[in-house]
């Protein structure tokens, strides 16, 4: 191709659209990053924090450190923000490698097995999976309720029962799970059987292992929506040291109590491991989400 | 055959536990509970020791989570809009009879200070009350020992003059609050009255007596003669004459009910029409701003004269790489009207502060730029995919003709990558359409409907309209708020069917942020 004028002239106003853009979409990222290394919970003086301004009390709030009070004392943070962020971890890890487990058999059963009524189940899965959890709130704190009555440790305000809850959260993922079955040939397990293997069998050193990218890419994305999670969570844990990070992180910014340094120091300080999880894996997950349209 | 044994003798051991759980179930009043947890119980040992059903054992954990915690809760959601469950219609008939129980009146005013005393027998009180003045003088009254239990059931406990002193000390006040529970239970018989004695304070003893007595299914007032008739189709107490619902409702089915009041009432009517229309625009905008936005930044990226492009995709999928929570709030702080950073800036450099959060259009705008902002890079992540599949001979072919990057643009890309986003573009509506967790902790619903007869927003979505009637507001109105959700379920259905039929599924709509 021949590179005239205007290719040149297209390439430079590109590239300066692009820097313009993605400055205006990453400044809100500088600013509280910049927020929480300034002093006290207003805006005072400007937005980057001069020599004077300049604290790290936020940080030290948010690492559970004492942190100097108005009146010359130091207090330590009745609950520490590391608690919420592995309350998350806890939380989202769990649920992600249930929900995995659970769809993954299941993704098994639609693709490789015929059965009455596989095609309606698969399609209802996916439609009543759209009715919101949020409005199913009521029936879920009851069910948690009932449960708590029978088997306390299941109950509400306990991390097993919200991860329990989480569980049914499945369509999507045996949708996409059995998409990547289905493109997977089926002679491997054909030979397998026909040597006597059983269908648990063909499963266990057969599907999974071929299967790991998958995998891979269905844990990932569990984890980062469970870990964004907010109206199920919020519902069910009341104690402040058994919310997750989404529920600790909303407290932060009632009108009452507007802590907005002591905010910014817990976004950063729970966002950047999340994305750097998110960017370490981007082609996986990138290939996760393009494969289900590219393919055909 | 080891293992098949095996497997054996731990489902039946399985089976003995839930069967023992069952009956601990049924004998404290769950018989159904138990039930049904003993049938599921037995059911899984059949599908895990038969021969046969090879596709339930797949299924079986799976679609069992999926029926607790989504098929149940949607059922019952729905049971619930045709029922008058809400803060005022909380309890059972029977809670509520037992409600009107409590309410107690004095028939005569005199009030007795008492002591209570542990007896010699572990377990036991004694209750010692002194006798000040008139008929008895300087008495004590003592009651024989006995336990909270006998106090609180049958027949009152007798206080008599001659009965022997208890030996130990009379409890300390903070034992006697301690011992409030059983305490407000218990009745005591006063010598020559047949109105019994209760607690009346943390140290008197009343005449009380119930101010409700029972006939048959009425309720009578002691005092006043007023009478109160259940009502079943309400759900309340009502006056016999006036027929006004006297003390808290129970909870009755009420058919349409619900969902008639959406449509007629003018003081819902007209706020849930103006939440639905900014629903639909909300989720029709985002999607168009998103979608312009990541087809724009797609088409430049993929021009492979330009360098740099891994740098600038990385750059640019970072919003979508943060858990959307934390860029939520940090937009409600930045453009917080008072002292938030964007208004700082715009202060110094126009002179202006717009007031994000209680101007109706300005806090939709804001929402909207914040969406914009959350979704461009799947947009743009998922159109990136398709314009891979798009063949370079058609972009030869226009070339010919003399083409710029802008006919390309429309007469050949975006034909091209329409048809098979389409679906996509259907689910990331049916995602907008409920994005509660944008707007609840973002604007919270507001600024507020004026003249609304229940909690409504200018920027609620339908979601966190009914999330806020059912948990934010004191009247916790369930019953309406899970109508407008069966509604809003249907709405969604709706849109996930279309999505079906127009494609194989586009999964990932959910666990990302479309």
């Amino acid at each position: 191709m021949i590179a005239g004028r205007a290719d040149r002239l297209r390439l430079v106003l590109a590239h300066a659209a692009l820097i313009a853009f993605i400055a205006l979409v990453t400044i809100p990222l500088f600013m509280v990053v910049s927020i929480s290394f300034r002093q006290g919970n207003f805006a005072v003086g400007g937005i980057l924090p001069t020599a004077e301004t300049f604290s790290l009390e936020h940080w030290r709030m948010v690492l559970g450190l004492p942190v100097p009070q108005a009146d010359g004392t130091w207090v330590a943070p009745s609950v520490s923000v590391l608690r919420w962020f592995w309350n998350s971890v806890k939380v989202s890890a769990t649920s992600a490698f249930l929900i995995l487990a659970l769809s993954s058999t299941c993704a098994y059963a639609f693709a490789r097995m015929r059965f009455r009524g596989r095609e309606r189940i698969l399609g209802g899965l996916l439609i009543l999976q759209m009715f919101p959890m949020v409005l199913a709130l009521i029936a879920i704190y009851s069910i948690l309720e009932a449960l708590g009555r029978w088997v306390p440790a299941l109950g509400l305000d306990t991390h097993p029962g919200l991860i329990l809850a989480y569980l049914g959260g499945i369509a999507t993922h045996v949708w996409m799970i059995k998409g990547y079955f289905d493109s997977l040939p089926v002679s491997l397990e054909e030979s397998a059987m026909i040597d006597g293997a059983t269908p648990w069998q063909t499963f266990r050193l057969i599907m999974l292992p071929t299967s790991l990218p998958i995998f891979a890419i269905v844990f990932i994305l569990a984890f980062i929506g469970l870990v964004g999670e907010y109206p199920l969570a919020s519902v069910v844990l009341q104690r402040t040291d058994q919310w997750t990070l989404a529920v600790g992180a909303n407290s932060f910014l009632y009108e009452q109590n507007y802590l907005w340094g002591d905010f910014a120091a817990t976004a950063v300080l729970s966002g950047v491991p999340i994305t750097l999880l998110f960017l370490a894996c981007q082609k996986l997950l990138v290939t996760g989400l393009t494969s289900g349209g590219v393919k055909e | 055959m080891v293992a098949r044994t095996f497997s054996r003798i731990l489902w039946a051991l399985l089976v003995a536990g839930a069967a023992l759980l069952a009956a601990r179930m049924a004998w404290a009043g769950a018989p159904l509970l138990g039930a049904a947890l003993f049938a599921a119980a037995a059911f899984a040992a059949w599908v895990y020791t038969t021969a046969r059903a090879h596709a339930p054992r797949y299924l079986l954990p799976g679609l069992a989570a999926f029926a607790v915690f989504v098929l149940m809760p949607l059922l019952y959601t729905v049971y619930i809009a045709f029922t008058n469950f809400s803060g005022e219609h909380l309890l059972s008939q029977d809670r509520v009879r037992a409600w009107f129980a409590q309410d107690l009146y004095a028939p005569r005013d005199d009030r007795f200070s008492f002591r209570l005393h542990p007896a010699a027998a572990p377990g036991q009180y004694q209750v010692v009350v002194p006798m000040g003045n008139g008929d008895l003088g300087n008495n004590l009254l003592i009651s024989r020992p006995f336990t909270p239990a006998e106090a609180a059931a049958g027949q009152p406990v007798v206080l008599a003059l001659n009965v022997a002193a208890p030996t130990a000390k009379p409890l300390p006040l903070r034992d006697v609050v301690a011992a409030r529970p059983w305490l407000n239970s218990a009745r005591f018989s006063f010598p020559g009255s047949p109105v019994p004695l209760r607690l009346v304070g943390l140290r008197a003893l009343g005449f009380r007596l119930p101010l409700w007595s029972e006939d048959d299914e009425k309720l009578v007032h002691a005092v006043t003669g007023q009478v109160l008739v259940p009502d079943p189709k309400r759900g309340n107490y009502v006056d016999e004459q006036t027929g006004a619902p006297v003390g808290p409702g129970w909870r009755v089915w009420v058919g349409t009910e619900n969902f008639r009041l959406i449509f007629r009432d003018p003081a819902i009517r007209a706020p849930f029409l103006k939440i639905f229309g900014w629903n639909v625009a909300f989720a029709f905008l985002s999607v168009a701003t998103t979608f312009a936005i990541g087809v724009a930044l797609a088409c430049l990226l993929q021009w492979k004269a330009l360098r740099g492009r891994a740098i600038y995709r990385t750059l640019l999928i970072l919003p979508y790489a943060i858990p959307a929570f934390i860029p939520i709030l940090v937009f409600k702080g930045l453009f917080n009207e008072g002292f938030g950073e964007i208004n700082q800036i715009l202060t110094a450099l126009f002179g202006i502060a717009p007031k994000w959060f209680t101007d109706p259009g300005l806090a939709r705008a804001m929402i909207l730029i914040v969406n914009a902002w959350l979704g461009y890079p799947y947009m743009m992540i998922i159109a990136s995919g398709m314009l891979q599949a798009v063949p370079d001979e058609l972009y030869e072919a226009t070339a010919i003709d003399g083409a710029g990057p802008w006919t390309n643009f429309w007469k050949v890309t975006l034909p091209q990558i329409f048809p098979p986003l389409f679906p996509l573009l259907i689910a990331s509506f049916a995602f907008n359409f409920n994005n509660f967790s944008l707007i609840y902790l973002l604007t919270g619903g507001k600024p507020d409907i004026i003249g609304s007869a229940t909690v409504a927003g200018t920027t609620d979505l339908l979601v966190s309209y009914v999330f806020r009637m059912a948990f934010k507001d004191s009247s916790a109105r369930f019953g309406f708020a899970s109508a407008v959700a069966t509604l809003l379920f249907f709405v969604v259905a709706l849109l996930a069917w279309q999505q079906l039929r127009f494609s194989r599924p586009a999964p990932a709509a959910k666990g990302g942020r479309p």
